[in-house]
């Protein structure tokens, strides 16, 4: 009856209603197989419990983490930075921006200025009350000449920032940006108290709904709830163990053994297997995250965009997404938008494998007997090297050569990545599609990996920002999207899911593919049934 | 005695050197790795500026041979300094990291160092037996396959199949002695099981060496028992070479463990110094690194003086 085990799973992950699950199980002729706990369950689902301690085994922790907001590099500091700490705006599930230390925003209708009303009452776990002086401190920590933010290059639009009162701040901008909430609603731009600085920080004094005990980088994290949590309705466990464990085998076992609640980056070669244990949920989630390969288009022969049409043709997808992911994840469609995504083009036709294709763009471009050189290591994403073998097989059937340069993973990001001419990449994607097409495909963007300059696809990005009006921004969008999968330096071969596994005593609500761990956000969100 | 204690000033003021010689070699290890702290931290997420702000207030940008100095000027005021990656004292970070480090080792020498001596005693009692056999095979194979494979599988039957011990072995403050203690058994028989072929050899080749001897023939024709030959005259002049090896076994089980300590989730130093490299956090390198050759040293040292009380030909040289 795996039908019926499905439909189970999807509905205690939320991820189909109750009605629509019913539905379903009705059409099957199962219904006197379920339970009538599980749709109880669900009703129950719907009022957390309080109690118990949640321990999270986590991936990336590493002991040089540390708790400052500007450098939070790891899973492990960004999940317990969330249980801590909060921003001023929420990212939900569907990925809509809703109040979270600020009470409400709105902007000039050029979307240039923009006023957020905080939240009135709001404690930190010291005590004192956060004011709008807590809130331009922490903002203004990742600005500045001494900046060492990895938010640094997104804040960038902002002029000034100044409060009106206790409870209001203004956000001055350098251009118009209707998506300038979702900015705020990053995981970096969590609000501490003024003055804050150096290892204070590692003391993770926040306004979050569990208050940090101790704190070892690399090793652990111990929380308690923040009795006087302002957010109603959120935080339901007495205490969260966050655990580094970045062998997949100890996280596994510790999981099956029931050491830990929660595991994320599940061992995709035995997910089945885990899936058939009765205590253990699993999740695969298709967020934003997906794998680029950038070429650079400065450098011969990839300026010219009959080379990059054939790469692109040269890819075969669903081998890559069987092969790779082992069918966790999508296919893409050679641009960042993720099916998640708000403005996502989805009648956009869906780039095919096509070796002939590929060999009649790459013969126009005079490039057969070239030689590519592709740059990869496991650093870039896991199997990426894998991928790049395979890639060169296909690429094969169309007469293209393509020679995989095997990387060391040490010093990737600073050796690789932007400096070699073709290269395995990884991006966690951006909940809001300007952000995205911003921060890696704008021209002169810092992170722009291909160096990309497409004079349409810089004026639309401009309009689109500064554009309220819902409709006319997702034409824009949908023809940025094009124009990115047909002219852009880079493949986007495929979207991987967050395959992450729970104790089936864990309850919660739809979870969000905003982040991994729902959304970084599964200390607050989840609770025990 | 005095040749002795001649001998241990001697060496400990060669290990100093040493120790100065291989802060200098790790200092330009990490040095020459491709990047330096603030690229490997800000990773995908560097942008020139930040990266040089990064540098600036960590004083990455000034040169190597003016940092290296004042890293041993601090030292030498018994500084270790601050981690460059989240400013937290080296001391805070290696302290307790490396008293879980020596707990470890001390449990599963504990353990398997009576073990292997033993079992090398009954080896050379029933040499070619079956039973020597057996017990040469078993440790060997144990000691062939890798650590994390015997982790793994001490794992499936004992932790996953039997739920008798944890899967995996954070100890923290928060628990008592005899929790810490259980949380650790599989590390430790992983260790064990490691380390005793080693050990066991020796001890075995050793015994075997001296039965030759003509004193042991002497003892045999005074008619003393065989048991008695082995562990009251052949023992103690086979300590010397079984001192050595033991003493071998003891530093890995304090600088080698990091696999171990991966897969049993284990707070050592071996994960922090593998960290530390990779995000080229030197003065955390330097101080692991320091520790672990004064270990090396300290061991080396007490092995030899160690062999020369036990071996009176070298207590009283002619």
């Amino acid at each position: 009856m795996p039908k019926l085990e499905l439909l189970q799973r999807l509905l205690s992950e939320g991820r189909i209603t109750r009605r629509e699950f019913i539905a379903r199980v009705s059409a099957l002729g199962l219904m006197v197989a379920v339970s009538p706990a599980l749709l109880g369950g669900t009703a129950k689902a719907a009022t957390p419990k309080k109690g118990g301690r949640f321990i999270i085994g986590i991936t990336g922790g590493s002991t040089t983490d540390s708790m400052d907001p500007a450098t939070l590099t790891s899973n492990m500091n960004q999940n317990v930075n969330w249980q801590i700490r909060n921003s001023l705006v929420e990212i939900d599930h569907n990925f809509n921006a809703i109040p979270e230390l600020a009470e409400s925003w709105g902007s000039t209708p050029d979307a240039k200025v923009w006023t957020f009303k905080l939240r009135k009452g709001v404690d930190f776990h010291n005590g004192k009350t956060m004011t709008a002086e807590d809130v331009i401190f922490s903002i203004n920590h990742h600005l500045g000449e001494k900046s060492k933010s990895a938010a640094k290059g997104y804040l960038k639009s902002i002029d000034n920032i100044k409060a009106d009162g206790k409870h209001e701040v203004i956000f001055e901008l350098s251009g118009g940006s209707a998506d300038f909430p979702f900015i705020l609603g990053d995981y970096h731009l969590t609000i501490c108290p003024a003055g804050t600085k150096g290892p204070e920080f590692e003391k993770g004094i926040g306004t979050g709904g569990y208050i940090l005990e101790s704190w070892e980088p690399g090793v652990r994290a111990f929380s308690k709830r923040n009795p006087n949590y302002w957010k109603k309705g959120r935080a339901h466990f007495d205490e969260i163990e966050t655990l580094s464990i970045t062998d997949t085998n100890a996280r596994t076992n510790a999981l099956k053994t029931g050491q830990i609640n929660y595991m994320d980056r599940v061992e995709l070669k035995t997910v089945h297997l885990l899936k058939k244990m009765p205590a253990v949920n699993v999740s695969a989630i298709t967020g934003t995250a997906h794998y680029t390969i950038p070429m650079r288009l400065d450098q011969s022969p990839y300026g010219d965009n009959n080379v990059r049409m054939a790469l692109k043709l040269a890819v075969d997808r669903e081998e890559l997404l069987k092969q790779i992911l082992r069918g966790y994840g999508e296919p893409g469609n050679d641009h960042p938008i993720a099916p998640v995504n708000k403005f996502h083009a989805k009648d956009l036709e869906q780039r095919k494998y096509d070796p002939d294709k590929a060999k009649f763009y790459m013969k126009k471009a005079g490039m057969l007997d070239h030689v590519f050189n592709l740059h990869a290591a496991d650093a870039a994403f896991a199997g990426a090297v894998d991928a790049a073998v395979l890639m060169k097989e296909q690429a094969k059937k169309a007469g293209i050569n393509i020679n995989v340069v095997r990387e060391p993973d040490d010093g990737y990001w600073s050796n690789v990545w932007m400096k070699k001419e073709w290269c395995m990449c990884y991006w966690g994607g951006r909940p809001i599609e300007d952000m995205m097409f911003s921060v890696a495909y704008s021209a002169g963007a810092p992170w722009n990996d291909t160096l990309w300059d497409n004079k349409r696809f810089n004026e639309l990005l401009i309009n689109a920002r500064a554009e309220l009006d819902t409709d006319k921004r997702r034409k824009i969008y949908e023809e940025m999207q094009e124009i990115c999968r047909n002219d852009g330096g880079t493949v986007v071969p495929m979207y991987n899911q967050m395959v992450e596994a729970s104790s089936a005593k864990l309850a919660h609500g739809p979870i969000s593919g905003h982040m991994a761990l729902d959304g970084m956000r599964n200390g607050e969100r989840w609770w025990f049934a | 005695m005095g040749s002795v204690f001649r001998l241990i000033v001697k060496r400990i003021g060669m290990g100093i050197l040493t120790l100065f010689a291989i802060s200098i070699i790790f200092f330009l290890g990490v040095e020459a790795l491709p990047g330096d702290l603030a690229e490997e931290i800000l990773g995908q997420n560097a942008l020139p500026e930040t990266v040089a702000a990064f540098r600036k207030e960590l004083k990455l940008d000034l040169p190597p041979h003016e940092r290296y100095v004042a890293w041993l000027g601090d030292l030498l005021q018994g500084d270790l300094g601050k981690s460059l990656a989240n400013g937290r004292p080296v001391v805070d970070l290696v302290g307790w990291r490396f008293a879980n480090t020596l707990f470890l080792a001390a449990s599963a020498a504990v353990i398997a160092v009576p073990l292997a001596i033993l079992l090398g005693i009954i080896a050379a009692l029933y040499r070619n037996s079956w039973f020597d056999r057996a017990i040469s095979v078993a440790t060997l194979s144990t000691i062939s396959f890798p650590e994390f494979f015997v982790a793994y599988i001490l794992i499936a039957l004992l932790s996953v199949q039997l739920i008798i011990f944890p899967s995996i072995s954070n100890i923290n403050d928060q628990m008592s002695f005899w929790q810490k203690i259980h949380a650790i058994v599989l590390p430790c028989l992983t260790l064990t099981l490691v380390v005793v072929a080693h050990m066991m050899r020796q001890t075995r080749a050793a015994i075997i060496n001296i039965l030759a001897s003509p004193f042991i023939e002497m003892a045999r024709l005074k008619g003393i028992k065989r048991t008695r030959v082995i562990v009251m005259h052949a023992f103690p002049n086979a300590l010397s070479p079984v001192i050595n090896v033991i003493a071998i076994n003891l530093a890995y089980l304090v600088v080698g463990v990091v696999i171990v300590e991966v897969v049993f989730v284990y707070p050592g130093l071996g994960q922090l110094m593998v960290d530390s490299v990779s995000k080229r956090d030197i003065p955390v390198v330097l101080a692991c690194g320091l520790i672990f050759a004064s270990i090396y040293i300290g061991l080396n040292l007490t092995a030899d003086v160690l062999s020369i009380i036990s071996n009176p030909r070298l207590r009283n040289p002619r």
